[in-house]
């Protein structure tokens, strides 16, 4: 008895050659078009008026505080991702609670958010008129239009990275070898650090990385809750814009190089990933 | 266990990067926070300001600057951004933030000289090359196959002050006939492709996609394209008539209190004025409200023309505002975005 499926497929494969030379070429023409010139032309303009004028935009003092900025930025907000998204999936694949599905949802929220609706969210709670606000400025505390501001934006948007990519390989892998552990007179951390990370150390690593990516690229959020002050809330996305729209391309160029410089080296990592995962299968050790 | 080995070392090193970099001598720090236009003329002018008042004060000051579209920039410092001084594109963004937040008091205007508008603008054309569409005068945006660049005025005040001076120009040409003004300036963004947010992007637009063939902009702006961009391939078209555009500076009591910053703070207003502010300002093509001390070869580039003041034919701001920007107001009657 052949299916429906399986009759459409085998007559897929017996498609004439052309077509799928014609399919594949339009595949690859659309990447081309559409992710590999682009991606080119950024480089191309960074370049145009020479490598020293490339690395002079590097080392000018406006985007070496954007650099900064968005590395501190990061390197706040990915740990801290990292070490949610672990508590959190591990609750939600190895335990059963009331409100499980509402925590699942809560923890997508930031993916369906608009970015710049994420930011004005800061600055209603933190905006001198905000809930807190009056009680922000008693104390000489800034949050928005300061560097606080911008990370709790960042790690607003950055949250689902990590728990998203564990969440279905915990489920996955189920709670079995927690369980053997566990009667085998195993503590809960101990458990922890010796079954479960070990289990997931890969897909941990790929949501770590997709979530930096997005750290450091972050435009919409940051921009609302940034200011906008000059060698001091520019992150590195920001700093492009206001190098652009000072008719600086080739700085602003420069900088967006470093940006599509850390999404290809994100890509490559990633392909790293994939291959070690899947050639020494999961529970491998370090 | 790698994720501790791996990013432990790596926070602690940013911290420590970062901390090294925060880490300024005691100088007094103001932050201006300014619109999209000014940000090559307030770079020259902070380091010129630093220098005059080590020499007053003996202390040193850092500016901080912040820039992009007025209604935007008002509207952080209305929500908090802590700004010593603002210096926006138009007095109703100021008026704004008196309004909403006490900050400043009402009549901040008149605390400074010139309506508290040190250097003043105009509104010109933008024409490629040759000036292959014969744009001569606001008359011809109108024309069929024309296309016109101008910003959106819900969100950029150079916009505002574009679409003022074409209306004035109408008033003018029919004989105060509103109705004419509204016909004429509802034909003008009948040319209009795209409304970009603010002046430099519409800028950019106009000369770094190619698109329009006529951008309405400041004269400022415009000066500062033709340089960017080369003087062979842009030309400025002064039109007949036009507005006499006011930037206007304020300082912002409530944080020049907080911040300790009065003293440098009304310094910095006042060497707006000074011969070397004024200069500075020439230089980076804003009409200096004082000339007495500014080279006549600075001023030349500034062409003689009519301009009507937005208190004479509009009865000022918040009129204006109120008729033509809020929301039902004119503007929004007459723009229909598909067409």
């Amino acid at each position: 008895m052949i299916t429906p499926a399986a009759r459409a497929s085998r007559i897929a494969i017996k498609e004439p050659p052309w077509l799928k030379v014609v399919l594949t070429l339009s595949a690859l023409l659309f990447l081309l078009l559409f992710v590999a010139m682009p991606l080119a032309a950024v480089f191309v303009e960074a370049f145009r008026r020479g490598v020293d004028m490339f690395f002079q935009a590097l080392v000018e003092p406006d985007a070496l505080a954007a650099i900064r900025l968005t590395t501190f930025v990061a390197a706040i907000a990915v740990p801290l991702n990292m070490l949610f998204g672990i508590v959190a999936s591990w609750a939600i694949a190895k335990f059963d609670f009331a409100g499980k599905s509402v925590l699942i949802t809560l923890i997508d929220l930031p993916f369906s958010v608009s970015p710049v609706v994420a930011g004005l969210v800061f600055v209603l709670l933190f905006g001198i008129h905000g809930w807190f606000g009056q009680w922000l400025v008693d104390n000489d505390i800034q949050i928005i239009f300061a560097v606080p501001g911008i990370v709790l934006a960042t790690i607003f948007v950055t949250f689902p990275f990590v728990a998203r990519e564990l969440i279905p390989l915990m489920e996955e892998q189920g709670r079995e070898e927690e369980e053997a552990a566990m009667s085998l007179g195993a503590g809960g951390l101990q458990t922890f650090f010796r079954v479960t990370l070990p289990n997931i150390k890969w897909g941990l690593l790929y949501g770590v990385l997709l979530c930096n990516a997005r750290a450091m690229g972050e435009f919409g959020a940051v921009s609302v809750v940034s200011g906008h002050i000059r060698g001091e809330t520019n992150t590195m996305p920001l700093h492009v814009e206001i190098l652009y729209n000072e008719y600086n391309f080739v700085a602003a160029f420069a900088v967006a190089s470093l940006l599509a410089g850390l999404a290809l080296i994100t890509l490559v990592l990633k392909k790293f990933i994939e291959w070690r995962s899947g050639d020494t299968g999961r529970g491998a050790p370090l | 266990m790698f994720g501790r080995r791996r990013f432990l070392p790596i926070l602690a090193g940013c911290a420590l990067i970062f901390a090294a970099g925060s880490a300024r001598a005691a100088d007094k720090t103001l932050l201006n926070v300014s619109y999209d236009p000014t940000r090559e003329f307030y770079q020259e002018f902070n380091a010129a300001f630093a220098k005059v008042w080590k020499e007053k004060a003996g202390d040193g000051v850092i500016v901080r600057m912040s820039h992009g579209g007025s209604g935007k920039q008002a509207r952080a410092v209305i929500d908090g951004l802590q700004a010593d001084v603002v210096t926006l594109a138009l007095a109703y963004d100021i008026d704004e933030i008196a309004a909403k937040t006490g900050f400043l008091p009402a009549d901040w205007q008149k605390r400074l000289p010139e309506n508290s508008a040190p250097y003043t603008s105009t509104i010109v054309f933008l024409v490629r090359k040759g000036n292959p569409k014969a744009i001569r005068d606001w008359n011809d945006l109108t024309r069929d196959g024309v296309s016109v660049i101008t910003p959106n005025p819900k969100t950029s005040g150079g916009a505002r002050w574009n679409f003022l001076a074409a209306w004035g120009y109408a008033l003018k040409h029919w004989d105060g006939d509103e109705a004419k003004a509204e016909k004429y300036v509802t034909d003008i963004f009948h040319n209009v492709p795209i409304l970009e947010t603010g002046a430099r992007g519409a800028t950019t637009t106009f000369a770094q996609r190619g698109l329009g063939d006529v951008l309405i902009t400041w004269e400022n702006e415009a000066l500062l394209a033709k340089e960017e961009f080369g003087t062979d391939t842009f030309e400025i078209v002064v039109p007949s008539i036009s507005i006499r555009a006011e930037p206007t500076v304020a300082l912002v009591d409530t944080w020049v209190d907080k911040h300790g910053t009065r003293d440098v703070a009304e310094s910095y207003l006042q060497y707006l004025y000074s011969p070397e502010g004024q200069r500075l300002a020439a230089k980076h093509y804003f009409r200096p409200t004082r000339t007495d001390g500014v080279p006549a070869a600075e001023l030349a580039r500034f062409p003689k023309l009519e301009q009507f003041t937005i208190d004479d034919v509009f009865g000022g701001w918040q009129k204006a505002q109120a008729r033509f920007f809020s929301d039902g107001g004119v503007f929004d009657k007459i723009y229909t975005p598909v067409r």
